[in-house]
């Protein structure tokens, strides 16, 4: 069965079904976005959406991937930014930003679940992404800028 | 000098081979230069006068030698640059260029002697000029102590300056006109008839000018960029998955590796990877010193290969489990154990020996630096270079233990300075670098990239040092009286030193760093620092020795001024004897609306501390709940001279303010049998999301000198937070990490 990545389809005979998904986007496809933190489900930079849901790609094998996946490369661009990412760029969320694809993953998978979290909400969701320069305020203040931004879309 | 001196070779600039000419500027004519670093490898046609500005044909490059570990670093020295440059951070690339003695960090040293940072006299001014020398002798190009803005500050300014002028000049010439008729805007010389000269269409001719070397730096007034809120240039990648780190280089032809290490000290006897050389994807597996490392097709393969590898190791030579690390620290309150005594006013003694109000004992763990980017190099070696792409703070001391691994000159040592996912320190240290070069070495002319598993990377880390304090306090009509601390750790300047063979003698003023140099005035004051044993091996952590003395004496204050029956901060503003802490004390006091009454289980306290010549001062609010201490509001201030950059300021305040609660609530690292017990992020915890109370900053302008803010709002969290929960619950907290204690939401 191919792995459908950002809408395209890659062949994956050959490949090692018991290989984490992470690990596949980032040895086998370059798709570098999606970060390696800790392997155990711990930090979340490893977030993707399969099937539209945020997901720990370090926990799910190659041979389990149950639907198509979207990557933070898929989400938007530079050019034509999703409005999380939108959202992350004007509130300036970034210091050394290595967590930042993962919470910004973790953040629109909320989004698109929730339209209009309450504080308690986004901090339930967004809690299992671990950032260690601290920029936890301004993921907060991001997240509900993205969800104005959305609604008025 | 006369001309611009050309040479012939390629560019150091990835993909600028095309370029035909071009002219680089900077300010280390003016201080009795290394050479330019630029000129080995500048295109042909092309002239390097100074080593932080290049202008080709094409386009407009600025050199940002400190390394970005994500507190802005590249944006910020461009913004300097690009001030004077009269330019736009969206005209301009940046590339951390080589490393070179030409990038020596002139700020380091001036913290590197026993004056407090308050004390600008003659013979403290004296004494930092004196340790200039030598660190320039040593070409310290090191990104560190909070130094980035007051190294640069000046010498970017300038270096702007000079390819201005320069540029300027060649207009001038080109078009027979007066230097004084011409403008600078936007990247263009402005011509009187108000024709615009891009100043790449001037490169060549820049190329052939006398530099311009006598400039006037522009009165702050003025600034387009500085001091007003900019985009950090790293921002639209970092929210796009564009950004490239060390852990993301990607080479033609290259593989995988993964390591398992022995505990750090303890000898290999041997190893069986009988299992791991026949798993899938496995190439090869190699001794390396103290540990083994795995050549496979992928990360995870190399990973999992390492895993599978049975080490038979010795002991670590450090105390087996944590009673010996604190008996050896215990132990070290002795006059033989004595490492400084830099503060010793009044009579300590014999006001103690009146009457002793306030007697105990504060301890502080051993913290990994844990930054979520784990530790990594890619290497390519071959006979006669040596290529590696990785994130340093400290790249010349890369350059010079890799040419030792391979047996090359240091010049035969390219090293490729990429983006880094954080540090905290960590990337002071180049053990990466080493075993990726050994197993570089293990495949000639193919590139390796060697990336730790998060449990090799904590569990091999030199965390911050184990540290305790002993204090002790008189009081008398309401005031503080008498204030006497002892410190003891073990030096974490002579274990970081020690692994680069740099000796490190003298006292070491870590030990006593954030408590022996604080601005109070108490008339019987004493503060010592005692040099434990060397235990596990320690390196630099998120402003290093405050990080705990901040802790400890703050702690102790707040405990003499609670024996006093004083207010925490009346009581030490009263003792408060330099200006620019007192205004850092009132604002926080303003802002938290100090003294006003709380409700029943809510309290707020307050710490300060000044570290890294910044006094910071913190008010943190709490309340305690059914499931613990819940973090309200952490309302702080800190002088920098001025802030260049508001929106980051604010970001790397609230940061600093997290990373020193988040610790001190819930970090540690402990060893049982010689072993690292905390390995991962489910041990060694961290501040969430859900925990991060509101953050309230004010960053003050009233010294006389700037500074960087990355580490200052370290110190003052932890016992600002002590002292918030004393006043909530009654119950001092006396040892980080503090949920050993006190539960929290």
């Amino acid at each position: 069965m191919p792995l459908t990545v950002n809408g395209t389809d890659f062949p994956t005979h050959g490949l090692d079904p018991d290989m984490p998904l992470l690990w596949v986007l980032r040895d086998v496809l370059g798709l570098t976005g999606t970060k390696y933190g800790c392997g155990i489900a711990q930090c979340g930079a490893c977030t993707v959406h399969i099937d539209g849901v945020a997901t720990r790609s370090c926990q799910v094998a190659l041979g389990d991937v149950w639907g198509p996946v979207t990557t933070i490369e898929g989400l938007g661009t530079p050019e034509t930014p999703h409005p999380v990412q939108a959202a992350w760029i004007a509130t300036q969320v970034a210091q050394c930003g290595y967590c930042q694809s993962g919470q910004i993953m973790q953040a629109a998978g909320l989004l698109a679940e929730v339209a209009d979290p309450t504080d308690a909400e986004i901090d339930d969701a967004m809690s299992g992404n671990l950032c260690r320069c601290g920029t936890y305020p301004r993921i907060r203040a991001a997240v509900r800028a993205a969800a104005r931004a959305m609604k008025g879309a | 000098m006369g001309r611009a001196r050309t040479i012939a070779r390629r560019s150091f600039l990835i993909g600028s081979a095309a370029i035909a000419g071009g002219v680089a500027f900077g300010v280390w004519r003016f201080k009795t230069p290394y050479a330019n670093p630029l000129l080995r490898d500048l295109p042909e046609g092309a002239a390097a006068l100074t080593p932080y500005v290049i202008i080709t044909a094409e386009a407009i490059t600025l050199i940002t030698p400190r390394a970005d570990k994500g507190q802005g670093a590249t944006s910020v020295q461009a913004a300097l640059i690009a001030e004077e440059l009269d330019v736009g951070l969206d005209q301009v690339s940046t590339d951390p260029g080589p490393p070179s003695r030409a990038y020596w960090n002139t700020a380091l040293s001036s913290e590197a002697v026993p004056f407090r940072a308050t004390d600008q006299g003659w013979l403290a001014e004296t004494a930092r000029g004196a340790m200039a020398a030598p660190m320039k002798f040593l070409g310290m190009q090191i990104t560190g102590g909070s130094t980035t803005v007051p190294d640069g500050y000046e010498k970017l300014r300038r270096a702007g300056a000079v390819a201005r002028e320069t540029l300027k000049a060649a207009a001038a010439r080109l078009h027979g006109l007066e230097v004084a008729t011409l403008t600078t805007e936007r990247g263009a010389v402005v011509l009187p008839d108000g024709t615009r000269l891009s100043y790449q269409s001037l490169a060549a001719e820049a190329a052939l000018t006398e530099p311009v070397t006598k400039v006037a730096l522009r009165d702050p007034a003025g600034w387009r960029l500085l001091t007003k809120p900019m985009q950090r240039i790293d921002i639209v990648a970092k929210s796009t998955g564009k950004q490239d780190y060390g852990i993301d280089v990607t080479r033609p032809d290259m593989l995988y590796a993964a390591v398992r290490l022995a505990p750090q000290g303890a000898a290999l006897r041997g190893f069986d990877a009988t299992r791991a050389e026949t798993m899938r994807g496995v190439e090869k597996v190699l001794a390396l010193p103290g540990g083994v490392a795995v050549i496979a097709t992928s990360t995870w393969h190399a990973m999992q290969g390492a895993q599978a590898i049975m080490l038979d190791h010795g002991p670590a030579p450090f105390p087996p489990d944590m009673a010996g690390h604190w008996q050896a620290l215990s132990e070290s309150f002795d006059s033989a154990r004595q490492d400084s005594q830099f503060r010793d006013e009044g009579d300590v003694e014999a006001a103690l020996a009146e009457s002793t109000d306030v007697e105990a004992e504060y301890r502080a763990p051993y913290l990994a630096h844990a930054p979520l980017e784990p530790l990594n190099a890619t290497v390519l070696y071959t006979p006669a270079r040596v290529d590696v792409w990785t994130g340093t703070q400290v790249p010349r001391f890369v350059q010079k233990n890799v040419a030792a691994i391979t047996g090359l000159a240091a010049e035969a040592i390219h090293v490729h300075a990429q983006m880094i996912g954080g540090s905290f320190g960590h990337r002071l240290e180049d053990e990466v670098t080493r075993h990726a070069a050994r197993i570089a070495m293990a495949v000639p002319g193919r590139p390796v990239k060697l990336t730790y598993s998060r449990e090799e990377d904590m569990g091999h880390d030199f965390p911050r040092q184990i540290a305790m304090a002993r204090g002790r306090g008189r009081v008398a009509g309401g005031r503080v009286v008498a204030v006497d601390l002892g410190i003891a750790m073990p030096s974490v300047i002579a274990s970081q030193m020690g692994r680069q063979n740099i000796p490190a003698p003298g006292p070491d003023l870590q030990i006593v760093a954030g408590a022996w140099d604080q601005p109070f005035a108490i008339p019987h004051y004493r503060v010592t620092g005692y040099r434990a044993p060397e235990l596990a091996p320690v390196s630099s952590w998120r402003s290093v020795g405050a990080s705990t003395n901040g802790f400890f004496h703050e702690s102790l204050l707040d405990e003499v001024i609670h024996a006093a029956g004083a207010d925490p901060l009346e009581e030490r503003l009263r003792l408060c004897d330099h200006g620019p802490s007192r205004a850092v004390l009132e604002a926080v006091g303003e802002m938290s609306g100090w003294g006003a009454p709380m409700a029943a289980g809510r309290g707020r306290g307050v710490a300060f501390c000044l570290s890294f010549g910044v006094p910071c001062a913190m008010v943190v609010e709490v309340t305690q709940t059914a499931e613990g201490i819940r973090l309200d509001h952490v309302h702080v201030a800190a002088e920098v001279g001025r802030v260049l950059d508001p929106v980051n300021f604010d970001g790397l305040v609230k940061g600093g303010v997290v990373f020193g609660l988040g610790h001190a609530m819930h970090g540690q690292i402990t060893y049982e049998g010689g072993v690292t017990e905390q390995t991962n992020f489910d041990t060694f915890r961290a501040m969430r999301l859900c925990q991060c109370p509101e953050i309230t900053v004010r960053g003050l302008e009233n010294g006389e000198r700037i500074r960087g803010i990355g580490e200052p709002p370290v110190p003052p969290a932890a016992p600002a937070l002590a002292n918030a929960i004393f006043a909530a619950t009654g119950s001092r907290v006396r040892e980080m990490p503090f949920d050993q204690h006190i539960g929290f939401v």
